[in-house]
């Protein structure tokens, strides 16, 4: 008997990424992950937040000016519209943990409604937190 | 399942306990879940609060902290928010790195440094809260 280790030709592959047509399911599965580890990096900046609050007003000031900086801004708001995804997302995961939602109508339907609600309260928490800012100066 | 199939002196219930190749069942499947289901109030408590907080100083953000609210609350959002991070990572390093030493070197990396940054965070809580 032939050793099952050792195919004589290559074993098929399933076709590539680019075969197949972009659809909302796939988008939102890979955002998902994405998301998810954009937030890792946004959870670094938490500690560096929290650290420099306990350090004292000097340190604290800093990390205020960084987040304040176009850049500290541009990826505030990555990870704010990173967590209200995730958190939609991943409570859309647990509904099918849960044994729910599974018609295709309503796989797209909920899709639609996470896209809808992350761009929603992202745009909600930018424009609260600038009223907010522009109220404490 | 006839009796002659059995392996070695294991009963059908030692093998269906012996929860698989990794030995850990659904132990990592279940510890995602829980910690999405507490991450879910968490989350929406630190965003609703950090939009509060836009461009407090710092006497405001720490009398937030000490709170008694601020600091449980804080505390059990560090706790979730890593240990489902590192859980998320170890599934992502797990589907992309393939070289058995390079995975176990990034797993353990990615580990130790959850460990780490909870750790400075919750110590930085604490030291806030007790006003150390």
């Amino acid at each position: 008997m032939k050793s099952p280790s050792r195919p004589d030709r290559p074993r098929p592959l399933s076709p590539h990424l680019q075969i197949y047509r972009w659809q909302l399911t796939a988008v939102l599965s890979i955002l998902h992950r994405a998301t998810g580890v954009a937030l890792c990096a946004g959870a670094v900046l938490l500690v560096w937040w929290l650290a420099a609050a306990a350090s004292g007003p000097q340190a604290f000031a800093a990390t205020q000016n960084f987040i304040g900086s176009w850049f500290g801004q541009g990826l505030l708001f990555g990870w704010t519209f990173s967590l209200f995804f995730h958190l939609c997302n991943g409570i859309r995961h647990l509904v099918w943990d849960a044994g729910w939602g599974f018609r295709m109508a309503t796989v797209y339907a909920s899709g639609w409604t996470v896209v809808g609600a992350s761009i929603v309260l992202t745009t909600l928490a930018w424009v609260l937190g600038h009223a907010v800012r522009a109220g404490g100066a | 399942m006839k009796a002659g199939e059995r392996r070695g002196m294991r009963s059908s219930l030692a093998r269906v306990r012996g929860l698989g190749s990794a030995k850990e069942g659904v132990v990592h499947w279940w510890a995602q879940r829980v910690t999405a289901v507490a991450l879910v109030p968490l989350s929406v408590w630190l965003a609703g609060n950090f939009v509060a907080l836009a461009g407090a100083k710092h006497d405001v953000v720490v009398a937030w902290i000490a709170s008694p609210v601020g600091t449980v609350l804080m505390l059990l959002s560090i706790v979730a928010i890593f240990h489902h991070a590192q859980l998320g990572l170890q599934v992502v390093i797990e589907d992309y790195v393939h070289g058995e030493g390079l995975k176990l070197a990034t797993l353990l990396a990615v580990k130790g440094l959850a460990i780490l940054l909870a750790t400075i965070a919750g110590l930085a809580v604490l030291s806030i809260s007790l006003g150390a």
